[in-house]
């Protein structure tokens, strides 16, 4: 085996966008989870966003009408679960599933014609100065915008949950529907908004698979990243800050694997591949252990204001 | 007198089935502390639901300070200066003091200033709070205070309190009649809504009576006696519980150094508990809740298995299970009524099968003789007055006070020898709450052995021989309850011990 062949700056550089897709979708997550609700269909906006996104990019060949598109799709699926667990009162676990299959055969259809296409993908953005810093500069501070721009998410997200009256409005609501509701807030608008906000971010997320990580389309081509989206929220203790280490660490270990592979390591292949899901959890368990889980109190529980 | 703060003239509101107010006009005077009394579904809730701004009146007109009043939301009735403290709090258990309090709040300023506004209130008004304490890890008296604080912040003309005292001990309840009485100085209206009449004759000015959605009276309640107030509400003579003082029997039931672990982060740990209930006997445990009353009536009931610590007549029985105890006659009516008591989905037939199959006889080689169980739940529909269209309604579909007579009920009818409550008139209006009171003291009277826990101390007085109060999941001294003061039950609930067994 032959560890010099991996070369740790392109390493770092390729988890940064091995791990982009499943930070955005897990962000987009743990701030639905945040307001009460378990949306179990991250995967399917995510392969929804994915085919939406990569057909607008095929046919108008920009990317970040792609991107645009993608997010939109992903919130639009994501409002069919809000309009039925929010308004019609189903079961989050079920719908959620069901909107997983769903997103999974719609993708599917939409995509058979897209099959073996490939799609225009962003360019890189250099950031002036900073990529010019030996080793730093091309391992953090030259990758294609979404990167950039799910890492602010990241700040944004822990930011607005952590002092901005929206945000302690929005764990409010997570915490008790009831009392939220007896204080005068609307619970079910500001859930709708929070799950259209997560199925934006899924959508982002599967785009950016199709559009910049592969880049082109095949069916089920997300490949359970959105369940591995949800245990990291689930393992992050509800921290969006937690939500990074955590999908940084599965890309991570996803590439360092497939590099080990390459450099032809005398461990068998199925071990390496099911080292990003051991490594992640077992980290993750062990960050958790310690201090409240943080759980919103009020996690998949149905709202009605009859009382 | 001067022009009312706030003048309800005429309200009515109608649900589909059931006219919850009907024509309410009454007025609050600045200054003036006003008692709304009522049963359960008399309507209180809905009337104040209405001045916050959480229901809309479908005729019916309020003025404030002579200008029309209709708020669209509980933020315009706060922005008006009406406040209120709700009988379950609307209080989030992950976030601090100062987050609940912001989140009640038009215009919250930042949380550092908020923080020293609220440490300079809670002073000003001796309810000292922590801003930065999580909410969940406060007592029940706290937690009212920060309540109470969320509204005092926004200096609140009106403030509505919804069953304040229901989960304090009697001297948390003197600190919030002491604050209470320093806001009326003050200029502040209090539209104080109570099922304690005792409460309402020292505190309150004028008290107006609803029953069946109507405005029954408006009296001044120092001038009223308490049974005249009670009777006002129900609108009958009122049946006290009573009984003869019979003899106490054998020791039926003897606890011994019971002492568990905390089932969970939020339970309580058992400490050492110990007691004898005699055949005859009623042992009542007072105490404010999550004091241990849960995990105790599980350890007697059988839903958690203890060493060596509860015994039946001198057998060892800390090991059974609930359906070996009931068996036995060991029997047990736990708090929560829908989930706990009763299975929600199920019908009533089906609840009463489930705890009555063993006593009842309803079982025959694992095969089950649903006429039998279809004529317990009739039977006790009937002994018990449950109004219920029939046995094959769900758990779910009664009242909280309707399925409440419908729990002990079927326990009561299974004749056991050893019976367990837990809160046994919660949520129940008065005159249903007399009729399960007085099948207890019956059934004791038979010469059964009755541990009735519950944070209503009027009620323990009333029917028990003894007490003894739960803290920390400690037991206090047992006491015979004649001539026990409020002031020393007080103390027995505080956790003062020592000095207890002196004045024994």
């Amino acid at each position: 085996m032959d560890l010099s062949s991996i070369n740790p700056v392109l390493l770092i550089a390729s988890l940064m966008v091995s791990a982009t897709p499943i930070l955005l979708a897990a962000l987009g997550e743990l701030v639905v989870e945040k307001s009460g609700v378990l949306n179990l269909g991250v995967e399917g906006m995510m392969i929804t966003g994915a085919i939406c996104g990569f057909a607008i990019g095929v046919n108008t060949g920009s990317p970040v009408l792609g991107f645009m598109f993608a997010a939109i799709c992903g919130a639009l699926l994501s409002l069919a679960f809000g309009i039925l667990t929010q308004y019609l009162l189903s079961n989050q676990v079920a719908t959620g599933l069901g909107l997983t299959l769903v997103g999974l055969g719609l993708s599917s259809l939409i995509g058979k014609p897209y099959e073996g296409i490939k799609s225009p993908t962003l360019q890189k953005m250099e950031l002036p100065i900073l990529s010019d810093i030996p080793i730093v500069g091309p391992m953090l501070f030259s990758h294609d915008p979404m990167v950039y721009f799910s890492v602010a998410l990241v700040a944004a997200t822990w930011a607005v949950l952590k002092y901005s009256r929206a945000g302690l409005i929005l764990r409010a609501v997570g915490e008790s529907h009831d009392a939220a509701h007896a204080l005068g807030y609307k619970v079910v608008r500001i859930r709708l908004l929070a799950i259209l906000f997560g199925g934006a971010c899924a959508g982002l997320a599967g785009a950016y698979i199709s559009l910049v990580r592969v880049p082109q389309w095949t069916e089920g081509m997300t490949a359970g990243a959105g369940w591995i989206a949800l245990a990291i929220v689930v393992f992050a203790s509800w921290k969006p800050w937690r939500v990074l280490i955590g999908a940084y660490l599965f890309g991570g270990v996803t590439v360092l694997q497939l590099n080990l592979q390459a450099a032809g390591a005398k461990v068998p292949i199925e071990v390496l591949s099911m080292s990003p899901y051991l490594i992640t959890i077992a980290v993750l368990v062990i960050i958790s252990a310690r201090g409240n889980h943080g759980a919103p109190a009020a996690l998949g529980k149905i709202f009605h204001a009859s009382r | 007198m001067s022009d009312p703060l706030l003048r309800l003239s005429g309200l009515t509101k109608a649900y589909p089935g059931v006219v919850a107010n009907s024509d309410i006009s009454f007025d609050i005077h600045a200054g003036e502390v006003h008692a709304l009394l009522g049963e359960n579904g008399a309507g209180k809730s809905t009337l104040v639901k209405m001045i916050y701004g959480l229901v809309k009146p479908d005729t019916g007109r309020m003025t404030l300070n002579n200008a029309p009043f209709a708020p669209s939301a509980p933020s315009a009735a706060r922005l008006s200066g009406v406040a209120m403290v709700f009988q379950h709090f609307s209080l989030f258990d992950a976030l601090n003091v100062a987050e609940n309090i912001a989140l009640g709040m038009e215009n919250a300023p930042k949380q550092r200033d908020l923080a020293a506004k609220i440490k300079e209130v809670s002073h000003q008004y001796g309810l000292p709070l922590d801003p930065f304490m999580r909410v969940g890890d406060l007592s029940a008296g706290e937690r009212q205070r920060v309540e109470i604080i969320r509204c005092l912040l926004q200096n609140p003309k009106l403030l509505i309190m919804d069953e304040p005292t229901s989960v304090l001990t009697p001297q948390e309840v003197e600190i919030l009649f002491k604050t209470l009485r320093q806001l009326k100085s003050e200029g502040t209206a209090i539209l104080y809504i109570s099922h304690k009449l005792e409460e309402i004759r020292s505190l309150c000015d004028t008290a107006t009576i609803l029953r069946l959605g109507k405005k029954v009276a408006t009296c001044t309640p120092a001038d009223t006696s308490a049974k005249e107030l009670a009777e006002m509400m129900v609108g009958e003579t009122l049946h006290v519980p009573e009984r003869a003082a019979g003899a106490f029997g054998e020791v039926l039931l003897d606890v011994t150094n019971l002492s568990l672990r905390a089932p969970s982060e939020f339970g309580t740990a058992l400490k050492e508990v110990s007691f004898k209930v005699r055949a005859g006997e009623i042992l009542g445990i007072g105490g404010v809740a999550g004091n241990g009353q849960d995990e105790l009536l599980g350890a007697l009931s059988g839903e958690v298995s203890s060493t060596n610590a509860v015994s039946l007549r001198g057998r060892d029985i800390s090991k059974l299970g609930p359906q070996q105890r009931r068996a036995l006659g060991v029997l047990a009516a736990p708090e929560e009524r829908l989930g706990h008591a009763a299975v929600p989905d199920m019908s009533l037939t089906e609840n009463a099968l489930l705890s009555a199959a063993v006593r009842k006889d309803m079982m025959r080689s694992g095969f089950l003789n649903w006429g039998k169980a279809k004529a317990y739940a009739e039977h006790v529909i009937k002994e018990f007055d449950v109004r219920t269209p029939g046995p094959a309604n769900a758990a779910r579909s009664l009242s909280g006070g309707n399925l409440q007579k419908f729990v002990i009920g079927r326990e009561v009818l299974q004749d056991p020898d050893v019976l367990i409550v837990n809160q046994p008139t919660w949520g129940v209006d008065a005159s249903a709450a007399a009729a399960i009171r007085q099948s207890l003291m019956d059934l004791a009277a038979k010469g059964a052995a009755l541990i009735v826990i519950s944070q209503d101390l009027d009620e323990l007085m009333e029917i028990s021989d003894h007490f003894a109060a739960l803290n920390e999941g400690r037991l206090s001294a047992i006491r015979p309850v004649q001539g026990l003061s409020v002031e020393e039950i007080g103390l027995m609930m505080g956790g003062v011990h020592d000095s207890m067994e002196g004045a024994a």
